[in-house]
Formats: structure tokens, sequence, C-alpha cells
């Protein structure tokens, strides 16, 4: 209980108070689908740990777009998942280290965590001549990860490109790119999106430190809670595809009405994900909202499978 | 022969990047560059539909997110014809200004800070001597003993933990540090304050761009977001913009007035010499004539003989990349004939995916120092009077803009200078919204042929997309970007490139902890996923792009 107190006073120092508090973890709460008795036991898993679980972030093939999606949590803030909840322990995008040091820290890391860590991967492994088109400090991807992940206690594959092999892996696929679990024949927990919601990795990673096991996925490795019905079932503009109303070109009265994106390509028929629910940035808007079709980013091999975007779906 | 030294990976950067230097004396003597990873957009774009192409090349890079989407746009758009409504001009000018606050800040604090903030020497700091500091040299509205004492209190919490998470293993107490803990505790409570505000500064992304990272509310002929141009959301956009502006000039700016003084050496250190910026941010529809970020480029630093860029002029060397041949050609005329096998990393031959683009046969800094000098030659006087100011109260010479120093400030008054333009946008638009102009979106047809281009100037430097149509399908698409040309590789001439060159004469104090190295490759914000986008290197595709 002291603790407790002590960490509601240090969010009240930084401007946070104990009801935002309790709001960010009801709104996690729900979007991981447990009921609101859970809300309590969530706010604990963020209320101080005496040893922070040690994370392994790992950048291979990508654009760096899932890390920066992450960067804009606000359930909870950023900076108290690097500073407060997770020990961040290898991440290239933030960390001071560089060059030797950033390696030694990597091996030095595995070394101390084995067995307990966290591994998150961001971006696809080249598999072609033995992965010779991405190297880090002189090992290729699929060295790297192949030493890494089945250390791990969980892998997890944050974004389209360690899930299903993302961009890089569209047709013609030049380097070979694979996803994690494919390239090394292990099983991952998926949280795919062109760059996904970070509430749908931190309710992951959550979901993990109060239950003790990754939720419960589909086959392609997605959460249940977070890509369990398709976009088109939960879509706001549902009842005008229903009505026949549809929006034909851009900028036309019935995209200034809201109308139906489907006929303009929208993929949210065949999609999986929360976005419509979860929306982004703070809840802000998501593709459909802005007017724009979606374009199936968290299905496998969406790049191929989902073009031409603007071209309505058979 | 002096001492090699090779980081890899420079970390806080975009992507994978090598950087290899030869010391001597306590100085780098030499210095390469070397791009690690190779994705193939290019050759994947081939044969698709035009209309597509913004949003893979947008997948260039998670972290210039908007950059890659509009000059993929703006491409697609001089291929086919069509010319955009102004509300459409406008608001992608507010979300490109609303990626350069954003992009600037998360570079400062997020990406670049560490190389001059010790974060444990900050634990020395007398939390009311920090606040007297605070409010002497900034307005920012946090501040106060209470505040600094609780950062602090943080911060020791956190080392005592024995979990030092990213800030492990690092640089600290390394003699290149100079900040007194005071300096140290204040920039470490803005590093953690940046933190919060670049998820709000985002967040103008999604208002009218649906989210952030990877916009999705643009289209060939405008933007879709006719839905959004709505009172509340302007408030929500304006009120996102202020926020991010007050942040901008209450901490950015005097953070780095505050600690300048202490790395003054750091003016003479880090220079280079050619710039280039093709401009960006158009105020109507007459480019490049009414870029607010206006083209050209300065040779041999001469800023007040600054000239229109024609892209013309632009080579690309592939002699020190892993491609074959040894021809300077005009990007519009490239081949793309790879090594084969894996790419042997050799200082005296290859060593790099990147390519070496030049200008009139001269390596070019891209980039907010190349743009902050371009302005401040042609005398505009949105740059040129922050400049100014800024030289006289660091009490330094126009020449220590040529600088590591010069770099990092520059980006800072690019962010006033583009924030503070953002305003009158936002109330164009409400001008126009008002007189029942709420038009978005030029319809067009896609031809059978075409060819366009896109220049563009985006947070890290200048970039070009190029795509050629045929039958209503991509046949040829070409970009070259940003941190090609900072860190791409010696050209055929053996001239380094604007990294490798910047690099000379830097000291360093300890081989085996090259801070200083870390602090130059950082000041141009390097991306590597963008700068090594490039073709199928085994597929011995040959790429042709005539001239426009």
């Amino acid at each position: 209980m002291k603790e407790e107190k002590e960490f509601y006073e240090r969010l009240e120092g930084k401007g946070i108070s104990r009801r935002d508090f309790m709001k960010f973890c009801g709104v996690l709460t729900a979007t991981m689908g447990l009921s609101s008795s859970f809300i309590p036991k969530v706010a604990e898993v963020f209320a101080a740990p005496t040893q922070r679980p040690p994370v392994i972030w790992l950048h291979f093939a990508e654009c760096t777009g899932c890390s920066e999606a992450v960067l804009r949590s606000m359930y909870p803030w950023i900076d108290e998942l690097v500073i407060n909840i997770l020990d961040i322990a290898y991440h290239e995008t933030i960390m001071a280290a560089s060059g030797t040091q950033a390696e030694d820290l990597l091996h030095a890391s595995v070394k101390k965590y084995d067995g307990k860590f966290i591994c998150v991967v961001e971006g696809a492994i080249a598999t072609k001549y033995n992965g010779a088109y991405g190297k880090i400090g002189g090992r290729t991807f699929l060295e790297i990860a192949k030493d890494v992940c089945p250390k791990a206690a969980a892998v997890i594959c944050l974004g389209s490109c360690s899930a299903y092999g993302g961009i890089q892996a569209a047709n013609p696929n030049p380097g070979g790119y694979k996803g994690v679990s494919e390239a090394l024949g292990i099983k991952t927990v998926n949280i795919p999106g062109c760059p996904p919601n970070p509430i749908n990795f931190v309710g992951t990673v959550v979901n993990y430190l109060l239950l003790g096991k990754l939720p419960a996925i589909d086959d392609v490795g997605r959460p249940l809670f977070a890509y369990g019905k398709t976009i088109h079932d939960q879509c706001p503009r549902r009842s005008h595809y229903e009505n026949n109303e549809f929006v034909t070109e851009f900028g036309s009265k019935e995209a200034e009405m809201g109308y139906c994106l489907y006929k303009m390509g929208c993929k949210g028929p065949d999609t999986h994900n929360n976005c419509p629910v979860a929306k982004f940035n703070d809840g802000t808007s998501w593709p459909v909202e802005a007017g724009h079709p979606c374009i199936g980013c968290s299905e496998p091999n969406f790049w191929d499978k989902m073009t031409p975007f603007f071209v309505e779906s058979k | 022969m002096g001492t090699r030294i090779i980081v890899d990976p420079i970390t806080r950067i975009e992507g994978h990047l090598r950087i290899e230097v030869e010391v001597e004396g306590g100085k780098v003597k030499d210095a390469w560059s070397s791009g690690q990873m190779f994705r193939g957009i290019e050759i994947i774009l081939k044969g698709r539909d035009p209309r597509d192409a913004p949003l893979f090349t947008q997948r260039s890079c998670g972290v210039c997110t908007y950059t890659h989407y509009l000059a993929s746009i703006r491409a697609v758009e001089n291929a086919v014809g069509v010319q955009i409504p102004d509300n459409a001009r406008i608001i992608r000018n507010l979300l490109h200004g609303a990626q350069f606050q954003h992009d600037h800040i998360v570079h400062f604090y997020g990406l670049s800070a560490l190389d001059w903030v010790d974060v444990v020497n900050a634990l020395k700091a007398d939390p009311q001597k920090t606040a007297a500091l605070a409010d002497n040299v900034s307005n920012d509205f946090k501040g106060g003993t209470v505040y600094f004492k609780e950062v602090q209190q943080r911060i020791k919490t956190f080392v005592d933990s024995g979990q030092l998470g990213p800030f492990a293993n690092a640089y600290w107490g390394h003699p290149a540090y100079k900040l007194p803990p005071e300096a140290n505790l204040m920039a470490a409570a803005h590093y953690i304050e940046a933190l919060r505000l670049q998820a709000k500064t985002a967040r103008m992304h999604a208002v009218f761009g649906a989210k952030n990272p990877h916009l999705q509310s643009l289209a060939v002929g405008g933007v879709t977001c006719v839905n959004d141009l709505t009172p509340d959301r302007i408030a929500e956009f304006l009120y996102l913009w202020k926020e991010t502006q007050d942040f901008v000039k209450n901490v950015y700016v005097p953070d780095i007035l505050a600690v300048a003084p202490f790395y003054k050496d750091w003016g003479g250190i880090g220079g280079t010499t050619n710039f280039l910026a093709w401009g960006d941010l158009p105020e109507s529809a007459k480019e490049p004539e009414s870029l607010f970020s206006p083209r050209g480029v300065i040779m041999n630093r001469d800023i007040k003989g600054v000239k229109m860029a024609v892209p013309d002029k632009v080579t690309e060397h592939v002699t020190r990349s892993w491609y074959k041949g040894n021809d300077a050609r005009h990007p519009y005329n490239g081949e793309t004939n790879p090594i084969e096998g894996d790419p042997k990393y050799d200082t005296a031959d290859k060593y790099s995916w990147l390519k070496a683009p030049r200008y009139d046969d001269q390596p070019c800094e891209v980039g907010p120092l190349a743009r902050v000098l371009v302005a401040y030659g042609y005398g505009k006087k949105e740059y040129a009077d922050l400049v100014n100011g800024t030289l006289q109260k660091l009490n330094l010479p126009a020449t220590a803009l040529f600088s590591t120093l010069g770099r990092t400030a520059a980006r800072a008054l690019e962010t006033v200078a583009i924030g503070d333009a953002m305003e009158p946008w936002i109330m164009e638009l409400v001008g126009n919204l008002k007189k029942g102009n709420n038009k978005t979106y030029t319809p067009w047809t896609m031809p059978k042929t075409g060819k366009g281009c896109g220049l563009n100037d985006v947070a890290r430097g200048s970039l070009g997309h190029w795509v050629e149509i045929e039958d209503g399908k991509i046949k040829n698409y070409q970009y070259v970007v940003p941190s090609t040309w900072n860190l791409g590789p010696r050209c055929k001439a053996g001239k380094l490139g604007p990294v490798e060159e910047s690099l000379i004469g830097t000291p360093v104090a300890d081989p085996k902890n090259p801070l200083e190295i870390i602090r130059t490759v950082h000041s141009f914000d390097p991306c590597i996923a963008c700068a090594v986008h490039v073709i199928d290197p085994h597929s011995n595709e040959v790429y042709k792009v005539r001239v426009l």
C-alpha cells in the first residue's frame, strides 16, 4: 500500500492524477477484453515492480515505424514504460551506447536474462544468400535472431514485417525476406499492422505481466482481444454499406457525406483489427474516419493480397 | 598508420549504419560510412498501380513517416498532370510542418541529447540551483526546486535499481561531457518532457492524417480528409501546434543556448563544404518561387553566392558501392548492376550499399543546416533574424555555422521558423472554409504513359522521387534521399561523402569510447532505411529513367 501511495504521488508530481491513471488502465483493460474487475490488477502491474521485466528489442529490415508507434503510447506514457515499468535492456533507437558498447550490452543482457526476457522483434529477416542483405556489427539479422530469439521467454513480433515479412517480402521479394516465425521455425505472438496500434502491444505485454501468459491468439498468431473481429464489422460507416450508399470518387458529395469506402477499395471486410474502436494517437482518428480506404495492413501478405489498394475487392 | 575504430551499430538513428575511422595523434584522419542493409522497394514497385506507390514508399521510413508519402504523391501527380486545390496544398503543408516540428524535437532530445548530456552526472546536481538555472535560461512553465528534485529522485531510483535499460553501458563520465551537474539535470528533465510532448505533436498528424506513424489521408489529386475540415478539428490542430511551438521556443531553443557555451569548440568541428536544398512548403501553386524553405545550392561555403539548384546537375556514383561499373550517371539514366554474392566490406575498395550522389560533381550536405544557410544566403527574413540573433547571443562568428554545433542549432532555428509559418496557413484554411470553399480534391484520369518528379525538402534533407508510367502501371521508380546525400561513400573521383568529410579532424579522447564520432554522425540525423531502398542486387536489372 505504501508503494502504491508513493506511486500515485509520483504520478501526481508529473501532472497525472490518480483518476487519469485509472482511466488509462480502464482503456487498456477494455482493449484487452478483460472485465472491469481487472482494472486494479492492471494498475498493479504498473505500480513500480521491484524488478522490471527485461525486454530485448531487435531491429531488422524495417522502417522503425513500429518503435515510433510505441513512442506515441499514452496508456501508459512512453517514459513510464521505459523508466518505471519495463527494463528495455536493448533497443537501438533509444539506447545511449553504440558500437562495441552496444554489442557487449546485447550479449550481456541475453546471458543475464536467459530464458526470462521478452524479445520484441521489429522487422523482417533476409534469408537469401544466408541473410547477407542485412547486418549489424558484422553479423546477419538471421544469425542474431537465431542466437537471441530461442533464449527468450516469449517472442513478440511487433508489426507486419517481423510477423509476416512485410513490405520487403512483397513480390518479387528480392532479399528472400521472411517473418521471424517462418525464418526461424519458432512460435511467436504477432502484433501486425503497418504500424500496429501501440495499445495492442501494451495490452499484450500487460496480459503477460498480469496473467503470466501470453493472450489467446488466432491461427496467424494475432491476439484475439485486438484482432478477433473485422474492421468492417466494427466500422461506423457500416450502415452506409448496408444502405448501398457508396463513395465512388474522392472529393465527391458522397465523400463529404461520409459514405462507405468499399467501392474505393476499402479492405475493411477482409481485415482483422480494432482500429475503429481503439483508433490511433490517443483515439484521435483512423484511416476510414479520415476518408481513406483501409489497406488491410494487419493481414499476412497484404502488400500483394490487398493491392491494388484503390480498386474494389472482388 | 593510425588506429582504426569501427562503430557498428550506430544507435539512436533509423537503420543499420557502420562508421569506421582512422585515428592518429588523437584526431580522426580518415573516415568511411557504410549502409548495412538493403530491401529493394523500387523493384517491388515495378508493374504496380501508380496510386499505390505513395503507400509503398512511405514504408521506407517510419521516422520520416510523412515525407516519402508526400514526395511520391507529388511525383505521381506530376506524371498524371493534376493540380491539387488550394486547401489540399495547405493541409499538406500543415502536416509537413508538424513533421518538421516532431522530427527535430525527437532528434535533439531522443536521438542526440545523450551525446552532450551526462544523465548520471545529473545525480550530483543541486535541485535548487537547477531551478534557478532553468528560470534564468528558459520560460518552461514546468520548473522549480520540487520539480527538479522529483526528476532527480526518479533518475536515482532508476540508477539504484541496477537496471539501466537504454542508459546502460554508455559513455557516462567521458571527458568530452562538459556540462555542470545542474545543466545535466535540467536537460535530463527536458528529455523526459520531450518524450511526452512528441506524442502530442504527432497527434497533429492524426487530426488531418488519420494516424501517425504512416499517415493515410492523401490521394493523388488532393487529400481525403474532407470530413475533418471542421471547427473542432481545426481547433484541436491549433491547440497541439501551439503547445508544440511553445515547447520549441520556451524549452528547445533555450536548451540549445544553455548547452552551446560549454561546447563552443564544436563550432569548429564537424563542418562540410557544399550545401544543397531543393526547398519545400509551397505557399502558392507557383514553384519554386513560393517555397517557404527556398531552393538553392551553396558551394565552398560561399553563403552569399547561393544559386538556384537544378536537378540536371545530379549524378550518382557507384565506384565504391556494392555495384558493378565505374561511370558517374545522372539518376534519370542510372544503372544498378550490383556485384554478386555476399558483399565484401573493404574500405580500400567497395564498402557500402549506398550510392554516392554528387551535385556538379561535388558532394553536398543536405538537411536543416543546408536549408538554413540557403535561406540565410537569400536574406530571407524569417531565417536571417533567427541566425543573426543566435550567433550574437553565443558570441560566435558566422563561420561557426559550418560545424556540428551549427548543424544542431540550425535544426532548432528551422523548427522555430517553420512552426511560426504554420499559424498563417491554418488561418488561410479557415478563411477558405469561411468563403464556402471546402474543395480538397481535383479529379483526374490515369494516362497511358507519363513521367513525373517531385522535388522536396524534408526533415533530414533534400528528397527527389521520380516515376515513369507505362500502360497505367509503374515502369520505373527512383528516389534519391537525404541520407544517401549525407551518408554516401566516396565517389569516382575519391571525394569523401559529407559525413566522412565532417569527421576528419574530430578529436577522439579515448578510441575505445568514441563519443565524439557519434556526436557528429548524429548531428546529420541519419536514416539508413531511407538511404538504402534501392534495387535488387542479384536481378542485374538495369534501370533507365530518362531526363524529364
